[in-house]
This record gives C-alpha cells, sequence and structure tokens, in this order.
C-alpha cells in the first residue's frame, strides 16, 4: 500500500467526509434548515409572484437551494475544526491538505443533492414534467461539485473565527444568486446584466435545470455543461491551491 | 550514514518578530526515548509541529524515518504517531468513532482498527466508556484517549507533547508505565515536558531548549552531576555578620541574604557547615538556625536554562 498514492487519499477523504457528515450536517438544525429553505423559499416566491410559470420558478429554486446548501455549512468548517485543534490532528495524519479539502466538498457535495432532491420532489409533486431527468441529473451533480468548491473557496482566508466566514460568505453568495438569472429570465436582462450573468456558474445550472423541465433553454445545453464543468473544476483546483497555502496559518 | 529516526537540522521558525525556534539541530537514536526540556514558550510545541509536518519551518529541514518532511510527509506520517499539547479529539464523536476515523486515516482494515482500538481501550481503561462522546470525557481521559488514537495504527516513533501535564498521579504513571512498555518493544519516542524528574526517570537523553535555542543535550545523569556540584545552605544568626564576612569565606561561591537569613551557595555541604561552625565561633555569634538544601533537578533545571542564577 502506498500511503500518498492517489486511490488511498481519495478512501481516507471518504472517511473526512464521513466524519463531516455525522458531525456537521447530521443535526437537527442544520438539517431542518436544509429541508424547510426550498419549501419556504417555494412558499415565498409562489405566493409572491404568481405570474411566473411553476417551470420558472422551480429551476431558479433548484439553483439556489443547491447553491445554499452547498456552500451553507462547509465555508465554516475549517474555522470550527482550527479552533478546536481536531485540524491539527488531521494534519498530523497521513493525508494530503488537498485531501482533506476533497472530504469537506464530498460532504457538501451530497448534503447539496439530498437536500436540492426535496426541491425538485415538490416541483414533480406540483405537477411538473420531467422531460430531461439524465440532464437534470448531470447538472445537479457538476452544480453541487462546483458550489461546494466556492464553498471551500470561501474558507481560505485563515480565521478560526466562523462567524467571520460566514459573514464574508453571505456578502459574497447573494449578489451572486442576483446576477444568475434566478429572478429575471436571462432573455429579459440588458447587456451587461448578460455579462455579469455569464461569470456566475449558477447561470449555467438554472439554465440546465429549465432545460430539463421545460425543453427550452438560453445557451445550448453543451455549452452549459461544459461551461459547469470548466467552473467546477477551475474553483476545485484555485481551493486546493489556495489552502495548501494558507492551512499552516491555521494551526 | 545511517540516520536516526529523528533529524533536525538547522530547524527555525519565525512568527513575526518573535524567532521561536533558531537553527535547532539534534538527532534521536533508534529505541531511545529523547526528552525536550524546556520552560514555557521556550519553542517545545513549535519545533514539534514543524518535526510532524503540522506546520513547515522556515529555516532547516526535518528528516522523519529517512522522510524529508517537506516533500515526502504523507510516508512519514503514516509510520509515526502524534499526540499534540491540546487534546483534539473530536467531542461530538465517542472514543470508538475517534478510533475508527484514526483507523481510515491511516488505511487500516475494518477488522484491524476494532481489534487494536479495543485492546487500547482496555489498557488505557476507557472500554467501558467507549461509546460516550468525548465532550463528557475528564481531562485525563482525552488525554488517554489521544494516546490510544496516536497508537492505533502501532508506529515505530511517537511523539509526545507534555503527555502528562495535568494529570493525577495515577493518570500520569498509567501513561509513562505504557510508553516504557512501548518503547520496551522497540518504539522511539520523543517527548517534550518541562518536568525535570519526568524526563529524569523516563529519558535516555535529553535536550534543554530555551528562548528558541538548544543550550544543552545530554543523558539526564550527566546533567545531575552537573548540579550536584553546587549545594545550599541557609543559616541564619543571633546577631549581625557582616555580608562582606560571609562572602569571604572559602566554601562560599554565592551569598544572599533573605530576611534573617543568609542563602548560600557551596560547593561541600560538609566543609560548609565546619568553616559555618567556625565563623560564628570566630566572630561570636550564635547560629539560630542552620538548614542544608538538596539540591532538585528543578533548580538545576532552572539553572541550565537561566532562569535562576548559580
Ligand atoms: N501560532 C503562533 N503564532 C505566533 N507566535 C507563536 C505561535 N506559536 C508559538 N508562538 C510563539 O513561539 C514561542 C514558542 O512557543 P511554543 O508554543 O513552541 O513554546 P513551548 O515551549 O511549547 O511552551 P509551553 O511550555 O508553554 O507549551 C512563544 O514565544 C510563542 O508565543
Ligand atoms: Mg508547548
Amino acid at each position: 500500500m502506498n500511503p500518498a498514492g492517489l486511490l488511498e487519499q481519495a478512501r481516507r477523504a471518504w472517511a473526512i467526509a464521513k466524519k463531516d457528515i455525522r458531525i456537521y450536517y447530521l443535526k437537527g438544525p442544520v438539517l431542518i434548515f436544509g429541508v424547510f429553505m426550498p419549501v419556504f423559499l417555494f412558499l415565498a416566491f409562489f405566493l409572491g409572484s404568481r405570474q411566473l410559470p411553476l417551470s420558472f420558478l422551480v429551476s431558479g429554486l433548484v439553483g439556489m437551494t443547491l447553491f445554499f446548501t452547498a456552500t451553507a455549512v462547509s465555508p465554516a468548517i475549517f474555522p470550527w475544526e482550527g479552533s478546536a485543534k481536531t485540524l491539527e490532528r488531521l494534519a498530523s495524519c497521513p493525508v494530503r491538505i488537498e485531501t482533506i479539502v476533497l472530504g469537506d466538498m464530498v460532504a457538501s457535495v451530497l448534503f447539496g443533492i439530498a437536500i436540492t432532491a426535496v426541491t425538485i420532489a415538490i416541483g414533480l409533486a406540483g405537477g411538473l414534467p420531467l422531460l430531461h431527468g439524465p440532464t437534470l441529473g448531470a447538472a445537479v451533480l457538476l452544480a453541487a461539485c462546483c458550489f461546494s468548491a466556492i464553498g471551500m473557496l470561501l474558507a481560505v482566508p485563515p480565521t478560526n473565527v466562523p462567524s467571520n466566514i460566514m459573514m464574508l460568505s453571505s456578502l459574497i453568495k447573494f449578489p451572486l444568486v442576483f446576477i444568475s438569472g434566478i429572478f429575471v429570465p436571462l432573455e429579459q436582462l440588458p447587456g451587461w446584466g448578460l455579462a455579469l450573468a455569464i461569470c456566475s456558474p449558477l447561470t449555467y445550472c438554472t439554465d440546465l435545470v429549465r432545460y430539463a423541465f421545460t425543453d427550452v433553454s438560453y445557451f445550448p445545453v453543451v455549452t452549459d455543461l461544459a461551461a459547469l464543468g470548466l467552473f467546477a473544476l477551475a474553483c476545485t483546483t484555485l481551493t486546493m491551491v489556495l489552502h495548501r497555502r494558507t492551512m499552516p496559518r491555521r494551526m | 550514514m545511517t540516520n536516526g529516526p529523528i533529524e533536525a537540522r538547522d530547524l527555525t521558525k519565525v512568527f513575526g518578530r518573535t524567532t521561536a525556534v533558531d537553527r535547532v539541530s539534534f538527532s534521536v537514536r533508534q529505541k531511545e526515548i529523547f526528552g525536550f526540556l524546556g520552560p514555557n514558550g521556550a519553542g517545545k510545541t513549535t519545533t514539534t509541529r514543524m518535526l510532524t509536518g503540522v506546520i513547515p519551518p522556515d529555516g532547516g529541514t526535518a528528516l522523519i524515518l529517512g522522510y524529508d518532511m517537506r516533500t515526502d510527509p504523507v510516508r512519514a506520517k503514516q509510520r509515526f504517531g502524534v499526540v499534540p499539547e491540546t487534546a483534539n479529539a473530536y467531542t461530538d464523536l465517542s472514543a470508538w468513532q475517534n478510533l475508527m476515523l484514526m483507523g481510515e486515516l491511516y488505511g487500516l482494515s475494518r477488522t484491524r482498527s476494532k481489534a487494536r482500538a479495543t485492546e487500547l481501550l482496555e489498557a488505557l481503561g476507557l472500554l467501558d466508556r467507549k461509546d460516550q462522546k468525548v465532550q463528557a470525557y475528564s481531562k485525563g481521559m482525552k488525554q488517554r484517549l489521544i494516546l490510544a488514537m496516536a497508537l492505533l495504527h502501532e508506529p515505530e516513533l511517537l511523539f509526545l507533547d507534555e503527555p502528562t501535564s495535568g494529570l493525577d498521579v495515577q493518570s500520569t504513571h498509567l501513561i509513562l508505565s505504557l510508553l516504557r512498555d512501548l518503547n520496551r518493544a522497540g518504539t522511539t519516542i520523543f517527548l517534550t515536558t518541562h518536568n525535570m524528574e519526568e524526563a529524569n526517570r523516563l529519558c535516555d537523553r535529553v535536550g534543554i531548549i530555551r528562548n528558541g535555542r538548544l543550550i544543552a543535550l545530554d543523558a539526564p545523569e550527566r546533567l545531575k552531576a552537573a548540579i550536584e556540584r553546587v549545594h545550599r545552605v541557609e543559616v541564619s544568626f543571633d546577631r549581625e555578620v557582616s555580608g562582606g564576612d560571609i562572602a569571604a569565606m572559602e566554601v562560599v561561591l554565592s551569598s544572599a541574604r533573605e530576611g534573617d537569613k543568609w542563602r548560600l551557595t557551596v560547593e561541600d555541604t560538609d566543609i560548609a557547615i565546619r568553616e559555618i561552625v567556625s565563623f560564628a565561633r570566630q566572630h561570636g555569634a550564635g547560629i539560630v538556625t542552620l538548614n542544608t538544601l538538596a539540591p532538585s533537578l528543578d533548580e538545576a533545571f532552572l539553572r541550565l536554562t537561566g532562569e535562576v542564577e548559580p
């Protein structure tokens, strides 16, 4: 067995992910937040703006739920573990820094997907036909990877005070939602709005979900998938590189 | 050239304006217990963290079990265990879950993890509390669990940062005797402490660090011998005697006045007492008290680390 080999490190990342799920995700308040958020978003938007078609609403809400759940907990894990010193424990175990980051990402991907499934189920229960299941699956998976990488990216500043990071991440997360064609369809965005939307991975996710439910999308499906994949890859690489740099300062 | 399990070469760490560790070099031999001694803030923890790959050094290299911690940390970590300064088990998990997590992080099979965990919990007296969350553990129990977590994968080298600080006599004894057994079975041990007595009882060699610099490295007996050259005597008289007269006694190395007592550092207690008696007779003074103070290892340690002038 080569402890530094890719396969072995992947197995150990899975151990870290299981630990995260057990400690940080399978907690009453987190689960309640996770399940109630999509329900409340639905109610708020559905009651608030009847003129929007359900299909538009669902695609926006699926993107939003995934984005918020996949980035909800992960930015705080390093600060928590840094101040509890358990991060030092992980750092003295035979795992690479990338392995720790990957483990945290896997946990948030799974959490994001599980909660998003609730949103999708609500949509389906509301009578929305699912036209392209595999596309929806691919979109949710890619987007979950991308968003959890963004979540970890938010955790890069080496502070051990979780609330600092949570504040910072809200400052970044909310504007991203506004430029991603969730509240206003991409077709109706002015030129500069569209230019902003192109820079947000959430845009492509929302566009794909919309395609899955209505057969219509603003960008070609392949473009959406490729863009989402590229964003996921870029964010993952970036977060690993940056964490490798800042990790020693957390100890 | 054969390398020892730990080769520290010019290890340096700078935090802002403080040089926490300043070009520290030493090597630990196969199967020895090496004590790293120093007062608070000397740089023991910082050195240990650099050796175990938790923080990178700003200068110098750490070779652990032949691996350079800069380039090949994972392979080295696979073969050593660490008991850090602050207990850091996951408090939301039970002792058992913590141990199983360690098993996975070290790539042990599930059956091996379970067997080892049971064995260690038994030896450390935690087996009946294994399913309780660590949150509810006392400090001593936490420390024993941390030791079990460090030993699960049967490392050939063990780092411990003040493993017994703040523990009661029983826990301390349990841990120290376990360390001795491990060492007898072939485990090399590196431990930090600020307790000279503990180092003396346990270690084959000790390195003493102060202000980030290694200032002595020797067997504890040799360090003790160095101290035994110096003894202390306390004496008080029933009338004023001049400090100059006292200091003039041949056997007295240094003297200081404390209240009505004179505190003398002498080379030989026997000669000192005889001289003090004849001194008192000469000056027509009566001796009120005369105490000889046994040299303690702690004193030696303080002297070596420069807290107290000899
Ligand atoms: N993360 C850090 N940031 C800034 N300074 C630090 C950091 N860690 C240690 N230091 C400083 O480095 C010096 C050595 O600290 P270290 O913790 O290594 O001492 P120590 O010998 O372990 O002391 P103790 O017996 O109290 O545990 C101290 O001056 C400390 O303030
Ligand atoms: Mg320390």
